[in-house]
């Protein structure tokens, strides 16, 4: 009878393994949701994104070549315009180059925070970039408005609002993305090679030039790329400076638009479900696919910077 | 002597550059801050925008902001501490966790507008919850998460694994070892990571214009009763929160003041990023004193 009670009490499953099970199955449940998540934002988007194609019966070819943006209303063959074309030229437009414009002044900032000032650097500098990555994008947004606008348009003529205006302001919201990825790779370059480089007699700058950028490059190039998917992405701040007109860009200062300026301004004023509707969600698709992307290519560069 | 004047162009470009970012900021900080801070005032804080008039002030979105910012904070840190914890103490090395990584990592480069959509066709069409700050923080959460998560997960493995013997071998499941022993010795990572979580979410509008909406109705602030509609406390109402508020009035406000208004609010919002920004080194310095040896 005793022998019984103590077997049980034994063989009972204690208070510290239904604890432990519990938690494991609370934080896997976390876990499982965001995965959920992801999963149903592809879902939901993609469905939705897929609807001008499928329900709508418009060519897929058409809508990523065509120019012509006005899906309530039909060209002369009775086709709905949805061409796609504008949008997209006006996001890789300002993606591209305020990519450009940021990649050296990163460099450059990066160089001074490791190799030339280490100290004045993590100083001055390093607060300076967490201060940028802090600012909230609608600041960006207004000051691209009240400052870099009216100064295109005092120096350039036209209207102000355009490419270059969004590509200003981009590039001071992927800076410190990109600063901070490019300080990353630099700092990861081993010690013993600029040693190596400057008792060969080396400069610094040539140490730096043909060793540690040589070295950093894979990790640059990811930071480069993180940086593009930010300013790809971005929305209200270059939504309030690029014009909004869905036009093919003539040059860098005509009104233009991106798929996301495009997306914050006319998804409220559609009826869920109708062509004009679906017509933007296959914007956002092609947004979130765009996004992927970026993360494939940055997942790329990793494997092949690691073989080395 | 070629190389050494090189190195001296190359070394002064890049004193230049680096100047020009320190330039950059300066100017965008003193621009906000002088344009904006001479419109803060008790006046400007306390009374609700007008939509036509002059002299319109932030105060319902400034409280729609702070509410919203606790709301999404309450869904979502639980949700990253139960994910950090997993990742750091339960995940094996297998298919799943990568699977899990991959979705963070993709959930984390989203474009938020790409998250508000989401939310809008979700949680305001399907879920019939309409503009609503409640949309408006479940929508925040999705876009915080992947951070938060990240920074729960950098937190733990900072702790020694020592830690986790010394808890295992007195006895207690790994489970109690992650929430007496670990947790308390990650905090002050977990909560300087928190606050700039909170410093971001304060911020965002793109994830917010079709989630939380874009108009404030008026508050009555005496009603506490939160199930009311008129009540600050509702979570049922639309909330148009500050960094809406910008958007709004620059890209389609007819206010005679916008530029002023925005002006301000724009100060205000800096000012109160910032303000996350170094109450979180201070807290999490603070609460490491307090809570180690060290």
């Amino acid at each position: 009878m005793q022998n019984d009670e103590i077997r049980k009490a034994l063989q009972k499953t204690s208070r510290a393994t239904r604890t432990e099970r519990m938690g494991k199955i609370i934080s896997f449940s976390c876990i499982a949701l965001i995965v959920v998540v992801v999963a149903a934002i592809f879902w939901f988007v993609a469905s939705r994104g897929i609807a001008t194609f499928t329900e709508n019966g418009v060519n897929l070819w058409q809508f990523l070549s065509k120019t012509a943006w006005a899906p309530g209303t039909t060209d002369a063959s009775g086709v709905p315009k949805t061409g796609a074309l504008p949008m997209i030229v006006g996001s890789f437009g300002v993606t591209f180059l305020s990519a450009l414009i940021a990649t050296p002044f990163a460099i450059g900032a990066a160089l001074f925070m490791t190799e030339i000032a280490p100290k004045r650097g993590g100083k001055i500098l390093q607060p300076v970039i967490d201060l940028l990555v802090g600012i909230p994008s609608v600041v960006y947004g207004f000051v691209g408005l009240t400052v870099v606008v009216p100064a295109i348009r005092h120096i350039f003529g036209g209207t102000g609002f355009g490419i270059l205006a969004g590509m200003f302001v981009l590039f001071v919201m992927i800076l410190p993305t990109v600063t901070s990825m490019t300080i990353e790779a630099i700092k990861a370059v081993p010690r013993r090679y600029r040693e190596a480089s400057l008792a060969l007699g080396a400069t610094r700058w040539q140490t730096i030039y043909k060793v540690v950028l040589r070295a950093a490059t894979p990790g640059i190039m990811t930071g480069i790329v993180f940086g593009m998917a930010r300013a790809f992405g971005e929305a209200l701040a270059v939504q309030m400076v690029i014009g909004n007109a869905a036009l093919m860009p003539h040059n860098l200062i005509s009104p233009a638009s991106t798929l996301t300026s495009v997306l914050t301004s006319g998804i409220g004023n559609t009826v869920m479900g109708s062509l004009e509707n679906n017509a933007l969600w296959s914007l956002a698709l092609l947004l979130l696919l765009m996004s992927l992307a970026f993360n494939l290519i940055v997942r790329w560069i990793g494997k092949r910077g690691e073989m080395k | 002597m070629n190389a050494k004047r090189a190195d001296k162009i190359a070394t002064a470009i890049i004193d230049v550059v680096a100047g020009i970012i320190v330039l950059i900021l300066a100017s965008l900080l003193g621009y906000i801050l002088f344009r904006g801070v001479p419109q803060i005032s008790w006046h400007f804080l306390t009374s609700p925008a007008k939509a036509f008039e002059k002299g319109g002030g932030i105060a319902y979105q400034l409280f729609n902001s702070f509410y919203l910012l606790f709301l999404s904070m309450l869904i979502s840190v639980p949700i990253a501490l139960g994910a950090g914890i997993y990742l750091s103490e339960y995940a094996r090395k297998n298919w799943i966790t990568e699977v899990v990584r991959t979705s963070i990592e993709i959930l984390s480069s989203l474009p938020s507008v790409v998250v508000g959509l989401f939310g809008f066709l979700i949680f305001v069409l399907q879920w019939h919850l309409g503009f609503s700050i409640l949309s408006g923080a479940l929508a925040l959460t999705v876009f915080n998460l992947p951070l938060l998560t990240r920074n729960v997960e950098d937190a733990l493995h900072q702790v020694a694994f020592t830690q986790r013997e010394a808890g295992l071998a007195l006895g207690l499941s790994r489970w109690e070892t992650v929430t007496r022993v670990v947790i308390p010795e990650a905090l002050p990572g977990i909560i300087s990571g928190m606050v700039l979580g909170a410093g971001r979410v304060f911020g965002e509008a793109a994830a917010l214009i079709y989630t939380a909406g874009q108009s404030a109705p008026a508050l009555d602030f005496t009603n506490w009763n939160p199930m009311s509609i008129s009540s600050p406390l509702s979570p049922f109402r639309p909330a148009e929160t500050l960094a809406v508020h910008i958007w709004k009035i620059n890209s389609e406000g007819i206010q005679p003041d916008a530029a002023a208004v925005s002006a301000g609010a724009s100060a205000v919002l800096i000012i109160v990023v910032l303000l996350f920004n170094f109450g979180a080194r201070y807290l999490g310095k603070l609460l490491h004193k307090k809570m180690t040896a060290a």
